[in-house]
């Protein structure tokens, strides 16, 4: 138990560094961007906005200030908890990203389970019939799967399944023109099923090759061949042995996938208009809203940072090797 | 009782470029033991002896191929048949620590190789190896080197197989251990099993074995009777099984000078001619086939 | 490995073809699908992507093998140019990854420990934010365009190759003529350039190659999310993400040939990258 006190201990310190230098650079990095946060702020009615009233909005913004002092505010607000308010939304950041977070989860956790799922199975199927045509189309097929641009898969399912056969809406997290209460849980799943298949499409390929390849490892492992002249042979086999040792990396790197998990939700949620926070983050680059593209840049560092750090968790605890080894 | 003939293990091989070779790491080799025997073989590292037993198994990795036969009990041992027979006629007890899963307790793993009442007989053997009693929850990392063989072990005595392949099973025990071991497997072999076991230790092979094979560069060298091990090795037919004999500690205690050739397609002749005391010119031209000798099978043209 | 028997296998003895044979094929196929994308994007006309009102909404056809859009060009004109200007922006941006990845990559092995851990925490900090955030940021500093594209995707995708050159060096470093060449008293920039060079050019080109794939994927995505090349530029995002907006009329043609494409493209470059490496490094291919 003290070593894994310990063990987070180190991770968070790591991370915090992480945290700090990133805030910087991002921090630095916008503020020399072309783009102007005050037409962000103001929208359309740029034309309409006069000189005086250009520099109202930049005091009230702070951005009449040096690019340091505007850091050191924005910075010591971010370590009181306080992420400052989005431009475009003219909202808390916190609050919008809390809100369009829980709409992401639901997609994310769903396309994460999915992808998960079928991607160990395909690749324990794969290494166990290793060189046969199953083999030789899984791989294949995930191969092909990893170069595939993940909005076109997107757009595919829209044309097939929207379009064409009109199953589902073209996008929108619920019906448009439809008042909040009124959307039925059914609206929302429908909603839901385009974008979580694209999403989890990404994630196949990388889960399904990696378990085969551990699996093959595995079985071609001296403990392996040993149950093998014990007279243990298929799904036995698998079950004893190439079960336990592959369902351990695989979760891990599950866990471990969370960057490319948000990178795909950004592109999914686009594609299928779902407003969640990676719809958020292309708006906030695309308008110039400042306070929530920071906002958004801390927030995956740490998503990305929690996935990380349950992985290692898991191996600790789950692995004997590690686990018992301590108390030996 | 286990015949193998003329047994040859190739290994396919990519090298840079991704040419394809063939690596001929067994050649020629032939050994046989009947039921009621105990067989020793013994060689220097890396002669072959444990593909052997894997080649007997049929768990060699996919990139082998095998020519020759193996005949158990009179029945062709075909890849189905060994299948078949795998932990049920045949055991093995493996070389090395590495063979046992290292995410399960060694309990379970022993139990898995039993038929029957498994956990009693696990414990039975445990008791017997002197294994504690809560060694059966633990799992392999937590195993001394002597314990995890112990377990290995195990998995022949409860497994009721009529052919036993132990790839050396003792190193790291005790010496009250080991002969517990031996004792074991000599108890076997009268109980009309055949027993292949595979040894560094020619003292152990001596106490319990009924044949010996020296094993040299992929290829039998000498088959022995026990009794031919002995004095000053006079009985023994080839130069390498009286080399080894006489490096015994012991005996002479004196070192083998050279080492165990790496090209093997570069000698036309013997493969111990570079390091053989007796070596003539016709050493160099032909392989020398296997003679039979005074009830032993030795490869070495100037043998008698 | 004690004495092995080598017996080069005659090949008129397989009647398939063998590893090799079927690895170089792979590659030389990929190559010339690479080649031709890359030759009908420089020579094709103009005039075939110039707002033709009569064509326009045309399904695929002989004329326009990929149909043409709601302006009347040419889709097939369109996707080659776009791919070629992809390949172009790939190339460039990984070409300066595998660069970075290569400098760091010698640093952290052979500079000392203080400088191993500020690597290792560069690269930490680098995989920190999800490429895409990473790349949405970058773009915005830069005011989009070109550039921040280029400039996000050098950014963003060295740390993996920096690892594996890293342990590459160290491994060398560690071998015995490297050991000898030091005992000699020989400087360090001597055996840097003699020995280590010479091992790392292979693994630097394999890494560069499969960097490609990723480099072209994230540059189509971030154009297509409207945050990478402009829409004056004929880039495959561009048409991807235009196509958006007339699925529902049923112009297929719009969105697949294009994103077909890019997939057989990428596809091609990762095919030539992987068979490189197995050709290099055979050990993978054992079994
Ligand atoms: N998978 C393989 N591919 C290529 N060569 C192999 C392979 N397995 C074993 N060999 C070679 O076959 C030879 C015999 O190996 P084996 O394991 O049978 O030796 P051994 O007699 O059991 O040695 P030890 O006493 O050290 O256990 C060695 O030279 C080894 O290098
Ligand atoms: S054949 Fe010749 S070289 Fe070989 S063991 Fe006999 S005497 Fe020695
Ligand atoms: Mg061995």
């Amino acid at each position: 138990m003290k070593n894994m006190i310990k063990f987070i201990l180190k991770k968070t310190i790591r991370m915090v560094s992480l945290l700090i230098a990133l805030c910087i650079i991002s921090f630095l990095l916008i503020s020399y961007s072309p783009i102007d946060p005050i037409q962000a702020y103001v929208g359309a009615d740029m034309m309409r906005v006069g000189p005086e009233q250009r520099d109202k909005i930049a005091e009230y913004w702070g951005l009449d200030q040096s690019p340091l002092e505007q850091f050191v505010q924005w910075g010591s607000r971010v370590l009181q908890g306080d992420l400052g308010t989005s431009m475009i939304y003219r909202r808390p950041v916190a609050d919008i990203i809390s809100e369009k977070f829980l709409n992401s989860i639901i997609l994310m956790s769903l396309a994460w389970l999915l992808s998960g799922i079928i991607g160990f199975i395909i690749g324990s199927i794969a290494a166990m019939k290793k060189d046969t045509w199953i083999d030789r189309t899984i791989k294949w097929y995930c191969y092909t799967l990893a170069s595939t641009p993940t909005f076109w898969i997107g757009l595919l399912f829209l044309m097939i399944f929207a379009a064409w056969l009109d199953w589902f809406p073209i996008g929108l997290g619920v019906p448009a023109g439809v008042i909040a209460e009124d959307v039925t849980i059914g609206d929302r799943i429908k909603h839901l099923i385009l974008p979580t298949l694209t999403l989890s499409m990404i994630g196949i390929a990388n889960i399904a090759l990696h378990t085969r390849q551990k699996l093959i490892d595995i079985l071609s492992s001296d403990y392996v061949l040993f149950a093998k002249a014990r007279g243990e042979k298929g799904f036995v086999l698998f079950w004893r042995h190439g079960l336990r040792n592959v369902a351990l990396p695989a979760i891990t790197l599950q866990f471990a996938a969370f960057s490319e998990l948000f990178g795909g939700a950004v592109i999914a949620e686009t594609v299928f208009s779902y407003p969640g926070l990676g719809q958020a983050t292309v708006e906030a680059g695309l308008r110039g809203d400042v306070p929530l593209l920071l906002g958004i840049v801390i927030f995956s560092a740490i998503f990305v940072f929690i996935g990380n750090l349950v992985a290692d968790l898991i191996y600790r605890l789950v692995d004997p090797r590690i686990r018992e080894g301590k108390f030996l | 009782m286990l015949e193998v003939n003329h047994l040859s293990i190739s290994f396919l091989q990519y090298e840079k470029g991704l040419k394809q070779q063939q690596l001929k790491v067994i050649k020629d080799l032939s050994v046989s033991v009947h039921s009621g025997e105990i067989l020793a073989v013994v060689g220097s590292s890396g002669s072959g002896k444990s593909l052997l037993a894997h080649a007997i198994l049929g768990i060699l990795p996919t990139n082998a191929t095998t020519e020759g036969t193996i005949y158990f009990d009179g029945v062709k041992l075909t890849p189905e048949k060994k299948e078949e027979f795998r932990g049920k006629e045949i055991s093995f007890v493996p070389q090395s620590v590495n063979f046992l899963d290292p995410l399960m307790r060694v309990g379970t793993q022993v139990r898995n190789a039993a038929r029957g009442a498994s956990t009693s007989a696990q414990r039975k053997a445990f008791e017997r190896l002197r294994l504690a009693k809560d060694v059966e929850q633990k799992f392999p990392f937590q195993l001394s080197g002597g314990m995890a063989r112990r377990v290995l072990a195990s998995t022949a005595m409860v497994s009721g197989a009529k052919l036993i392949i132990a790839d050396e099973p003792t190193p790291g025990m005790d010496p009250t251990v080991i002969k517990e071991a031996l004792k074991y497997f000599r108890e076997l072999a009268d109980s009309g099993c055949t027993v292949l076991m595979i040894t560094h230790d020619i003292g152990a092979a001596l106490e319990i074995a009924d044949k010996i094979a020296v094993f040299y560069a992929g290829t039998t060298v000498e088959s022995a009777m026990v009794n031919d091990f002995s004095g000053d090795g006079r009985l023994l037919r080839h130069p390498y099984s009286k080399a080894l004999w006489r490096a015994l500690p012991q005996n002479d205690f004196l070192p083998i000078p050279g080492s165990q050739p790496l090209p093997y397609a570069n000698l036309p002749g013997c493969l111990f001619e570079p390091r053989c005391a007796f070596a003539t010119t016709e050493c160099r031209q032909d392989e020398p086939k296997p003679r039979e000798i005074r009830n032993g099978i030795v490869r070495c043209i100037h043998a008698t | 490995m004690n004495f092995l028997r080598i017996m080069t296998q005659k090949k008129s003895l397989i009647p398939k073809l063998n590893l090799r044979q079927r690895t170089l094929i792979a590659m030389i196929v990929s190559a010339i699908i690479l080649l031709s994308v890359i030759f009908a994007g420089i020579l094709l006309g103009d005039e075939r992507i110039a707002t033709n009102l009569e064509n326009r909404n045309l399904a695929p056809s002989l004329d326009h093998p990929f149909g043409t859009d709601w302006l009347g060009r040419d889709m097939f004109t369109r996707t080659m140019k776009g791919l070629t200007l992809s390949i172009a922006v790939g190339l460039i941006a990984a070409a300066a990854s595998s660069l970075i990845a290569v400098v760091l990559g010698i640093l952290a092995a052979t500079a000392g420990k203080i400088i191993d851990s500020i690597i290792s925490w560069l690269v930490d900090l680098f995989l920190s934010v999800p490429h895409l955030v990473t790349l949405i940021l970058i773009a915005f500093a830069l005011g989009g365009g070109m550039k921040g594209v280029i400039i996000g995707l050098a950014l963003t995708h060295w740390p993996s190759l920096c690892r594996v050159i890293r342990a590459e060096v160290m491994q060398l470093r560690s071998t015995e003529y490297v050991q000898i060449s030091r005992k000699l008293g020989k400087k360090r920039w001597w055996i840097v350039t003699k020995h280590m060079i010479p091992h790392l050019i292979p693994q630097f080109f394999v890494g560069l190659i499969l960097l490609f794939p990723h480099a072209i994927l994230h540059e189509a995505a971030i154009t297509f999310v409207g945050m990478g090349l402009s829409p004056h530029h004929p880039a495959i995002g561009i048409i991807l993400s235009e196509s958006m907006r007339y699925l529902s009329t049923g112009m297929w043609w719009l969105a697949f040939f294009p994103g077909l494409c890019l997939l057989i493209v990428v596809r091609s470059f990762d095919i030539i990258g992987e068979n490189l490496r197995m050709l290099i490094d055979p050990h993978r291919a054992h079994e």
